[in-house]
């Protein structure tokens, strides 16, 4: 599904992303580790097609097509979705008028008709149910007002009414409480078959409690500089990433 | 990611004006240029009783005494009066009694514009006065407001049938000696709309006039005259286009409203004029006064605009709150792009006791474009109790255009609470990203973001014109975001 080998890519004339290789197949969860700093989000906005983020080195594949030569919404409409680690808050526009905008824009990417008002808000109510959120939310402003918790549970709610292929959560249990955690993997994890594939961007071990991911992998200053199975996570939270970090300075 | 963002602004605010095509249609004018035979020419034109000349050569005189105020922030070329033709009415057969007399190419024009005037085509519950050029060429729905005592049609008509109502109020509300605009406007106006609702009626449907420039070099100066008697209320549209024009076209209008006791008026405007091409050429000056006197308690006027065309413009809709409880409103949203300038906002007069009112402005500026809120709270020494709430907000697309805000507040009312609250902010890279995110183009993303920011002015609309008026908003934005 996802081939990116060696990606490197930079803010400002800065490098953050110094050679990353990674695939990802159908079916498969990936977790990605790493401290503050090492090029976590970067990676999630890169694939997303963030342009403040400059590509200067490497390829990204999906599906067998460019990535890197998609627009962001192309991207979206070929099924990948973002999970937003700070949602953006747009006044006065309703979640339910942002929503249907964006399915019917992925819609028409698909070459199908607009979806009518009565399925749209079918589908809006069990998606929501998905995420227990609350049946308010859908009149009110996109993200804003929103507490953390009601934010990220927002996300997973617009990945559930995208059905991405291919979904990337940056940082998506920051600021959850663990009831607010649960329901948000719980989410993730019912949506989640044997077509689409998912990448879990964290800072903590807690999140892949829930989220069981088939690989970890360790980012650290803009390399994944160790691989291997849910188990590296357990190790990592024990033992923190010092211990890697010497390893690969050797 | 500056320079992104402005590539997506420029992208997004450069899109085409809808109606700017021109009808070919007869008409006729009179020469170019201003002095009081011009002004007693038009009077005669229009059949007048003495006491419209009179009125109009006094304008005219006091006019001439005057100076273009300077005080906007605004750069306005000379603008040469005397170039200008001051009356120009399609050619027409002697009266109109039915549809059938309206000129083929007129109907299709009002047509073209999304403003048929056959009745039964029409938009149900909206009756309609167009305003081609200098003159009112049909008003629908006359008859049955008639039944219920309503009068509504042009000024012109409103002068030969109801002279003692035009003598009572016509500059009761922006006397001739106002402003230089007014002034000018009362000297040469030639048509416009009457309305009058009698007490204790209301109106069950909205009236409205649409307002459209075709022939070349001249001026429009209309004049809308809204009296509303005690316990009545109505609800009137202004909507306006003219055709794309390398040179530049004057419009001075007047608009007076008059709520007696207990009497609502909700007066809205979707200001379409030729905003111009990217580059600055063209466009209309939009010189407008507007004013509602609050006469009677209880009283209501609201104004809501959205105003996205005009090369420049010059606006104030004010409202005098002299009755006692009454209430002034003005809900505006203005856009500006290319190079565009509006000075724009409102003036509450705050006489009669536990008076009210409440300003909602939004500012859009894009492109190369100035766009500043000028406003005057003002509460007079006896106004007690009186209140009001402004919030002027500002949202920039890119970093080449300007928003302005100039609040006045007088306050000489110790027991008066003012409030005023202004924000500026640009239009989030953040937020256009999140929207591409889920598969919305950028142009889209701004539509959606700008109507957001609008929202709560969009809503104050009546409901047929609140959708076209969120069209115009992403048309006129069109190319200035990327």
């Amino acid at each position: 599904m996802l081939l990116i080998k060696n990606l490197r890519a930079s803010v400002e004339g800065k490098e953050i992303l110094k050679g990353i290789n990674l695939e990802v197949k159908a079916g498969e969860v990936h977790a990605i580790m790493g401290p503050n700093g090492s090029g976590k989000s970067t990676l999630a906005s890169v694939l997303a097609g963030r342009e403040i983020f400059q590509v200067t080195e490497g390829k990204v594949s999906y599906f067998g097509k460019d990535l890197l030569e998609m627009s962001p919404e192309e991207r979206a409409s070929e099924g990948i979705f973002l999970g937003f680690q700070y949602p953006i808050e747009i006044p006065g526009v309703s979640m339910v008028n942002f929503m249907k905008t964006a399915v019917n824009e992925q819609r028409k990417h698909k070459g199908l008709d607009p979806i009518s008002s009565s399925d749209f808000l079918k589908l809006m109510r069990e998606k929501k149910e998905l995420v227990e959120l609350d049946a308010a939310l859908a009149n009110r402003s996109v993200n804003e007002g929103f507490s953390g918790g009601e934010k990220k549970r927002n996300e997973i709610f617009q990945m559930a009414m995208l059905e991405p292929k291919l979904s990337i959560l940056d940082e998506t249990d920051s600021g959850l409480d663990i009831d607010a955690l649960r329901i948000v993997a719980n989410g993730v994890n019912k949506l989640k078959t044997a077509e689409n594939a998912t990448i879990v961007i964290t800072h903590y071990q807690r999140l892949l409690d829930y989220i069981i991911p088939d690989y970890v992998h360790v980012l650290n200053n803009g390399k994944i500089i160790k691989s291997g199975g849910k188990e590296l996570a357990f190790e990592l939270e024990e033992k923190g990433y010092d211990w890697l970090k010497n390893d690969s300075d050797k | 990611m500056e320079k992104d963002q402005d590539k997506i602004l420029n992208e997004v605010t450069q899109g085409e004006y809808k109606y700017g095509f021109v009808s070919d249609i007869e008409s006729e004018s009179i020469p170019k240029g201003l002095n009081e035979d011009v002004v007693r020419l038009i009077s005669q034109k229009k059949n007048e009783p003495e006491f419209m000349l009179e009125f109009r050569l006094k304008a005219f005189r006091h006019w001439q005494t005057m100076k273009m105020p300077q005080w906007a922030h605004l750069i306005v070329p000379k603008i040469n009066y005397q170039d200008i033709i001051y009356y120009s009415a399609p050619k027409q057969k002697v009266l109109l009694d039915s549809l059938d007399d309206v000129d083929p190419e007129l109907r299709a024009t009002f047509d073209k514009l999304g403003i048929p005037l056959d009745e039964q085509k029409h938009l149900s519950g909206v009756a309609v006065d167009a305003v081609m050029d200098s003159v009112s060429v049909k008003t629908t729905f006359k008859e049955n407001l008639a039944e219920l005592g309503i009068i509504f049609c042009s000024f012109s008509e409103a002068v030969q049938e109801h002279p003692d109502l035009v003598k009572k109020y016509m500059g009761s509300v922006v006397p001739y000696t106002d402003n230089y605009f007014a002034s000018l406007n009362s000297a040469v106006f030639s048509d416009g709309s009457f309305c009058f609702i009698p007490k204790s009626v209301r109106c069950p449907m909205e009236l409205s006039t649409y307002f459209r420039i075709n022939a070349a070099n001249t001026g429009q100066f209309e004049r809308t005259l809204i009296v509303a008697e005690d316990d009545s209320y109505v609800s009137y549209l202004e909507g306006c286009t003219a055709p794309r024009r390398d040179e530049n076209q004057l419009h001075a209008a007047i608009v007076e409203i008059v709520a007696n006791r207990n009497a609502e008026v909700k007066y809205s405007t979707v200001q379409n004029w030729y905003p111009g091409d990217k580059n600055g050429k063209g466009g209309i000056y939009n010189f407008v006064t507007k004013r509602g006197k609050c006469a009677g308690e209880n009283s209501k006027i609201s104004w809501t605009q959205v105003e996205t065309g005009s090369a420049i413009t010059w606006k104030y809709p004010s409202c005098i709150l002299l009755g006692n409880n009454s209430i002034g409103e003005f809900y505006s949203v203005a856009v500006t792009n290319n190079h565009q300038q509006a000075d724009t906002g409102t003036k509450m007069i705050h006489i009669g006791k536990n008076t009210k009112s409440i300003i909602v402005s939004k500012g859009i500026s894009a492109g190369f474009s100035n766009n500043s809120y000028r406003g005057l709270v003002k509460v007079v020494k006896n106004a007690t109790n009186a209140r009001n709430f402004s919030q002027c907000d500002s949202l920039l697309l890119g970093d080449k255009c300007g928003a302005h805000t100039y609040p006045y507040i007088e306050v000489d009312n110790k027991d008066s609470i003012v409030e005023h609250e202004a924000t500026t902010s640009k239009i989030g890279e953040d937020q256009i990203f999140y929207c591409n995110q889920r598969g919305i183009k950028t142009e889209d993303a701004i539509g959606l973001i700008v109507n957001g920011y609008a929202k709560e002015v969009l809503n104050k609309l009546p409901m047929e014109f609140a959708v076209e008026a969120q069209k115009l908003l992403q048309i006129s934005l069109e190319g200035s975001v990327g």
